[in-house]
């Protein structure tokens, strides 16, 4: 669903279309229980859709009925997921050079026909590499599954969980966490192997170059049209979301917002608003530098050498990704328990977890760019007398750029919106927002929901700043090619 | 990156944590489950007096907590642990982290709550988990709310309930246990069997459950669901708009409710036994007892301790609620789970 939008972006400028990208990345980062109530007031049976189309047709029962049924799980990993597909997709299209697709409609060939032997192909690493992002983050991530499908679609982890946490029967839970990563260890091997058969080398280009403005009625009409699709799927959800934290009763109102700076049972443990976006901004920030670095790194290496080492290390790199939250926050314990190491009680431990999830992200974003790059430009360079640092600065960093934006952005916005592990990592005094969201959703009362519901305002708004602003950041320092 | 701001990074990486690994003496630790509030006047009062600073550590669920707190054994967290409730005592006590203490508070204490006769795990305060339900769809319908758990099953409630699956829920699981102390090992699957044939809906948790389904709470369509007999004051408390009555109600008549106990207790190997043992006194004391209906919307186990206006009102305690012992709970735990979720869910 998101492979056109994915052309769009690479392809166009038009206006409000960095506004538009900050907003598809803005459900990355909600947490799953905000998420399902937007999804239960928007299409559960007493939601927004129901009530409108009963209204209308004289319908006695809810017509839309897809609680806890397995579409409704399909619709929310699809708006949980498609900003990963736009951003690794979209990123290494634009980097893609229209000469070779010019060439073939030149020599007579459909927009079809160049569509499906020369753009598909030339994307498969890109496409390949979102696809499995998606399906190991769906495969372990259960939130959504347990809370939208009902307790008939029990998952791995949550059987790890219950195994773990209900029955102390670690020595089982440590044998169902071995057979995820297997799993995911297999599929990643499996994926390496063809990916590094698949990769083909492209000559860079500039953004300049490959994007233009719509021309036409049938561009803009697509454009449009695909701005549509983008709001249903992912406006929809957010806007009901949005609507809940400013409406009561009487209409209108910003005393949700209001009561978040209150204090009213004067607890130890409440934290002003601007204090929690504060500590979830450092937290993701160092995770950021955190994960770019060890990110890059291992990138370089592994699009560097080709051996077996680097071929074992390149899926093991991936775990971190399948490994459920309990297993983190359990091992963290166990393992970090001796000085030098004792970090259980640091606040170095959030970016640390972070990070670690966050890191999977990172190498797969920069591999396709760094694999994709022609090694006789870096050949020309140091031929012509450049130092190696200077040749990494010079002449991978820019080309890497987009591909090190798209891995930023990612770490920032899983860092933001991190929950299973930071459970068990953070400190009551410093929460970070989605912690701060489920404190208000443990409790009953009105006042307490639309609390949650403003906190989760407030977390859309710093992604989507953040997101802004990280893009502004490379257009400073990297600048164009 | 320049050498001096590698260095610095690597001197914030390793120094940082080394600090925060000493503890300073005059400090001390209370590890607890996420659900732990209490007022910032109290906790400085505690402090003021006994000169000393107390440190919070938060672990996830109690589930979670205890068994962090199990695996952390052999180098404590903490000194003080709160937050161990009657379904994990068992589990707490086998692996012998606590240190008996015989507080002298613990004569204000109510007797029935005192369920470790050694003493390492103190009563703090307890909690029914019943049934709630919107006290307007009833008014509004014209049929009379629910009494006892045997109404579930009447046609007159056919699709009207949400429970938590007690899986993946504590409410759900103390929800269970209260069928199962009421109907008996032998009966409870029979009932629940009614259940699933009256149209229950299953919920993950009780966010999912109250949040969104539950008809007084959200958008939802189920006028009854698994809560707290504490939560219609909470209503009142956190309402947009100044109640004058709680819109919800708790079933509390006899054999319906399952009482949940929280204990606190020293940590062994805490290097602060003298301290450890003032912070255990000042959790059972009136001004913290006092202080915990407010915080965490559960009843003080301090015979002493007034409740507050608003729980006065509107909340209900259990006169005679379920309890099952611990080694009970402990020994059928997983045989009732795996029951429950094949005659309710399979």
């Amino acid at each position: 669903m998101a492979l056109p939008s994915a052309f769009v972006f690479a392809r166009y400028r038009f206006p409000g279309k960095s506004l538009l990208q900050a907003f598809s990345t803005v459900p990355f980062v909600l947490p799953t229980v905000v998420v399902a109530t937007a999804f239960q007031a928007l299409l559960g049976a007493n939601g927004l859709v129901n009530e409108l189309l009963m209204a209308w047709f004289d319908l006695s029962v809810p017509p839309v009925r897809l609680n806890h049924t397995i579409w409704f799980i399909l619709l929310a990993h699809v708006f949980f997921n498609y900003t990963v597909v736009l951003r690794i997709v979209g990123g290494f299209w634009s980097r893609m050079q229209p000469s070779l697709t010019e060439a073939a409609s030149m020599l007579g060939a459909s927009p079809r026909q160049v569509f499906f032997r020369i753009t598909l192909p030339l994307l498969r690493p890109a496409i390949l590499t979102a696809g499995l992002l998606v399906f190991i983050f769906c495969f372990s991530s259960f939130g959504i599954i347990l809370i939208l499908g009902g307790p008939r679609f029990a998952t791995l982890e949550v059987e790890i969980y219950r195994q773990a946490v209900y029955i102390f029967n670690l020595p089982m839970a440590a044998a169902l966490s071995l057979i995820q990563i297997v799993f995911t260890f297999l599929l990643m091997w499996v994926y390496t192997t063809l990916q590094r058969k698949a990769t083909t080398t492209l000559d860079p280009e500039s953004v300049t170059h490959t994007q233009k403005r719509p021309v036409g009625w049938k561009e803009r009409g697509f454009i449009g049209i695909n701005g549509m699709i983008m709001i249903l799927l992912l406006g929809f959800p957010l806007g009901a979301l949005l609507i809940q934290s400013f409406l009561t009763e009487e209409g209108i109102s910003l005393i949700f917002f209001k009561a978040l700076f209150d204090n009213p049972v004067q607890s130890v443990f409440y934290v002003p608003p601007v204090k929690a976006v504060t500590y979830s901004v450092v937290f993701a920030l160092v995770t950021l530098a955190f994960a770019l670095v060890l990110g890059l790194l291992a990138a370089l290496y592994l699009a560097g050498k080709k051996n077996r080492l680097s071929l074992l290390l390149d899926p093991i790199f991936m775990l971190p990704l399948s490994t459920s939250a309990v297993t983190l926050g359990f091992g963290f314990i166990i393992a970090l328990d001796e000085p030098p190491l004792n970090l259980r009680t640091s606040l170095l431990l959030v970016p640390i977890a972070h990070t670690l999830v966050a890191f999977p992200f990172v190498v797969r974003s920069l591999l396709p760019a760094l694999r994709s790059m022609p090694a006789n430009l870096k050949e020309a360079a140091s031929l012509l007398g450049a130092a190696p640092h200077k040749v990494f600065l010079m002449i991978d960093l820019p080309i890497i750029g987009r591909a090190l934006l798209v891995g930023a952005v990612f770490a920032f916005t899983i860092s933001l919106g991190e929950f299973g592990a930071s459970v068990f990592v953070a400190r009551p005094q410093t929460p970070t927002m989605p912690l701060a969201i489920y404190r208000f959703l443990s409790q009953p009362g009105a006042m307490n929901h639309g609390q949650a519901m403003a906190m989760s305002s407030l977390l859309m708004l710093v992604t989507a700043v953040g997101f802004l602003s990280l893009e502004r950041f490379r257009i400073k320092q990297i600048g164009e090619f | 990156m320049k050498p001096s701001v590698f260095k610095r990074w690597l001197w914030v990486i390793f120094m940082v944590p080394a600090i925060a690994g000493f503890a300073a003496d005059d400090e001390i630790t209370l590890m607890s489950h996420d659900s732990f509030s209490a007022s910032k006047e109290v906790i400085a009062q505690f402090e003021e007096l006994n000169n000393v600073k107390l440190r919070f550590l938060k672990a996830g669920d109690a589930g979670s907590a205890v068994n962090q707190a199990i695996l952390s054994k052999n180098n404590p967290m903490a000194d003080v642990f709160f937050g161990v409730d009657n379904t994990f005592m068992s589990r707490a006590l086998e692996a012998g982290i606590f240190e008996p203490y015989n507080s002298p508070l613990l004569a204000d204490i109510y007797d029935h709550l005192k369920l470790d006769k050694k003493n390492r795990l103190l009563p703090v305060d307890y909690g029914d988990v019943c049934l709630n339900y919107d006290k307007k769809w009833f008014a509004d319908k014209n049929i009379a709310p629910p009494g006892r758990l045997e109404d579930l099953i009447d046609p007159v409630y056919d699709s009207l309930t949400v429970v938590e699956n007690p899986a993946t829920s504590s409410p759900g699981l103390a929800f269970m246990f209260a069928t199962i102390g009421r109907f008996g090992e032998d009966g409870y699957l029979t009932y629940w069997k009614k259940m699933r044939d009256s149209n229950v809906l299953v919920a993950n948790g009780w966010e999912e459950a109250y949040w969104g389904h539950f008809s007084a709470a959200s958008k939802g369509n189920r006028p009854i669901v698994v809560s707290y007999a504490s939560s219609p004051p909470v209503e009142v408390l956190y309402a947009k708009t100044k109640l004058s009555d709680a819109p919800t109600a708790a079933v509390v008549s006899d054999q319906s409710c399952f009482r949940q106990v929280e204990f606190t207790g020293i940590l062994k190997g805490t290097s602060k036994r003298k301290m450890a043992e003032k912070l255990v006194d000042f959790l059972l004391s009136k001004t913290f007892q006092e202080d915990i209906p407010l915080q965490m919307f559960v009843f003080p186990a301090n015979r002493n301790a007034n409740q507050p206006d608003l729980f006065v009102k509107y909340a209900k305690t259990a006169q005679r609620p379920v309890m099952l012992s611990s080694e009970k709970i402990a020994e059928n735990r997983e045989k009732w789970i795996e029951e429950w979720t094949d005659t309710v869910l399979r």
